[in-house]
């Protein structure tokens, strides 16, 4: 059944990048007009068949990158420089109804952070989704839509009962692999999934990954980025890593290069709050990052996690640190060298063993 | 863990069912635990199996429809409002939503001012008692000076559990209920809070009850573990016992559940 959706679908890019974003700039204006650049120059590319995800702690700017990768800024929220080239087709200077129109759904899909409070809770599911497709298409029948969201729910396994039920009858785990399959209904590129399973226990929360590793292989969509805290939920689903911390990015790699080599110090102390229930991982000691991010109003002129780090130099604290290239395709934001870095862990584990 | 272990709260048949009729629900069935001074007891399941209703009931915030809680060996009385704030005084929580368990009426001063009050400490002189505060303020990473006059609400997630705990040290409790205190905020936060709760038990000596879905968590941070499913137990031990070699299958899924790092994270399974 599924394929007679994909054959619906118009595979439009030439190349095998789908979304790629060049040095995008956004902020948000507060009442005061004080400006907050929560992403600062993010450049990332995602290719078809693969997956991004995005980890930091809260109020390092992952969900206003989330928000701004699809283009569509309303106030608060406002674009400044940088393109987002989705498909071959720039949007990122796109009239906002444009957007809506035509890529938001059709290119892109997003999953809020609480997707479960987006479902009405006076319309059943299937009245839902007739508004998400009629807005896209006026002259959709009933039948067809139908025919679409049960194809649709039965290839992700989710019940096809689910579509005649209000949202106060499902539990939390089913509301949300609902909203990722409403998402997903008019086969969008690339799926944004913002925290999706970040209010649910873990059984349900490994029914959501479940399903959405399932959605790149029944070819539903073409790439995800993922974004969370969770740093082996991260390491499960995606094949790329991105570490932002105050709105830049300080490390790029693959994901077992983020999560068991971590080059930027930042990343490093995020690797250690992981808490996982295998032998040995009792005494291993949590390492926390002490301290809070920078306030975004006026942020450092040199590295910005230089108050909080523990290799800071006298010069992180003036000079703006690059993007730098390291071995292996990989990429991070610190002033010192690879093998610097490398060497301080290890003299920083040789004291800890002591 | 010494080893005699006195028995500091325990229940015997603890039920509690909501609703009558056709649509009756047993939350919590015939439960019979006992927690031991100075351990830290975690108690795991999957959302709906009754962990918090169990913990309403332990803290004596809900009625008890069947069975006995005891507290140090002595049946436990709330009849009256008086005998439950002297409960309150042994057993204190830290709940799952930061941002839902502060009075927004009441600034900071007041919040930690309460506690203060609660340990009797009525009458001692205001600067003793901002000494007091600056005390529990610096133990858990906040500055006492940049807290006066602000509200609750002003603080991120992270900082207001983290005065959360401020309060439990100022109380000083005898055992301490943890709800959930780490799944609402992120990774990062977490470790600090695991870390001070943790280094708290140990300065007081207080029993800790530690509710979580996530078994990992459970693992790093408890002597004993009890498994709950549908409001009973199915399983209980010592850590390494339960998580390195679960018996019950239901164990086992939920040890499965958790993503991996290490080990296969094998997806099928659901």
């Amino acid at each position: 059944m599924s394929n007679a959706i994909l054959e619906v679908r118009e595979r439009t890019t030439k190349n095998n990048v789908i979304l790629e974003v060049r040095e995008l700039t956004t902020k948000w204006v507060t009442r005061f007009k004080e400006d907050i650049c929560a992403v600062d120059h993010v450049s990332l590319k995602v290719e078809e068949g693969k997956s991004l995800g995005i980890a930091g702690e809260s109020g390092c700017g992952k969900s206003t990158l989330a928000l701004s990768l699809m283009g569509y800024y309303f106030p608060p929220l406002h674009y400044m420089s940088g393109e987002i080239i989705i498909a071959g087709r720039n949007i990122s200077r796109m009239d906002p109804d444009e957007v809506r129109k035509s890529i938001l759904g059709k290119e892109i899909a997003y999953i809020p952070q609480s997707a479960m409070n987006a479902l009405n809770p006076t319309q059943k599911i299937i009245h839902f989704i007739e508004d998400v497709l009629q807005a896209h298409d006026l002259y959709i029948t009933k039948k067809d839509i139908y025919e679409r969201a049960r194809t649709v729910f039965e290839t992700l396994g989710l019940p096809a009962e689910v579509l005649q039920k209000y949202p106060v009858e499902l539990s939390g785990g089913m509301k949300q692999r609902t909203v990722i399959a409403v998402s997903v209904l008019l086969l969008p590129q690339v799926l944004i999934a913002d925290e999706p399973s970040s209010a649910l226990d873990v059984t349900s929360q490994k029914m959501v990954i479940k399903m959405l590793r399932q959605l790149m292989e029944v070819g539903f969509i073409s790439s995800l980025i993922f974004i969370t805290h969770e740093l082996p939920l991260l390491y499960n689903v995606t094949d790329d890593i991105m570490v932002m911390y105050a709105g830049q990015i300080v490390e790029e790699g693959t994901a077992k290069q983020a999560v068991f080599d971590p080059l930027h110090p930042y990343s490093k102390g995020l690797m250690g709050s992981i808490i996982v229930p295998e032998q040995g991982q009792r005494d291993v000691k949590l390492t926390a990052i002490p301290g809070v991010p920078p306030n975004l109003k006026n942020p450092p002129t040199g590295c910005r996690f230089a108050e909080r780090c523990k290799y800071v130099r006298p010069d992180c604290k003036v000079i703006p640190v690059g993007l730098y290239e390291a071995y292996g395709g990989r990429a991070y934001r610190c002033i010192l060298s690879e093998k610097e870095l490398r060497d301080a862990y290890l003299r920083e584990a040789k004291k800890d063993a002591r | 863990m010494p080893d005699e272990k006195k028995l500091c709260l325990s229940t015997s048949g603890l039920t509690k069912v909501f609703g009558f009729g056709r649509q009756k629900t047993v939350a919590v069935d015939h439960v019979d635990i006992h927690f031991y001074e100075g351990e830290v007891a975690s108690i795991v399941g999957e959302s709906g199996s009754g962990k918090t209703t169990l913990a309403k009931m332990l803290l004596g915030l809900i009625s008890i429809t069947e069975g006995e809680v005891y507290f140090q060996g002595k049946e436990r009385d709330i009849s009256t409002q008086k005998k439950k704030k002297e409960y309150w005084k042994n057993i204190q929580a830290i709940f799952q939503d930061p941002y839902s368990s502060y009075n927004i009426f009441r600034n900071i001063d007041t919040v930690l001012l309460d506690c203060i009050h609660m340990r009797g400490g009525r009458h001692l002189p205001h600067a003793k008692k901002v000494e007091m505060m600056a005390e529990a303020c610096g133990f858990v990473n906040l500055k006492f000076e940049e807290l006066t006059k602000k509200y609750p609400f002003e603080l991120s997630g992270g900082q207001m559990q983290r005065l959360m705990i401020a309060r439990i040290f100022l109380l000083n409790p005898k055992i301490l209920v943890a709800d959930e205190p780490t799944s609402m905020i992120d990774a990062c936060s977490r470790a600090t809070i695991l870390e001070m709760l943790m280094q708290l038990r140990k300065e007081i000596g207080m029993t800790v009850i530690f509710i979580t879905h996530d078994i990992g968590l459970a693992y790093y941070v408890s002597d004993t573990v009890h498994i709950m499913e549908h409001g009973k137990f199915v399983e209980s031990g010592s850590a390494d016992e339960v998580i390195l070699h679960p018996k019950e299958a239901y164990t086992q899924r939920l040890i499965s559940d958790v993503p991996k790092i290490y080990e296969e994270w094998d997806l099928s399974t659901v």
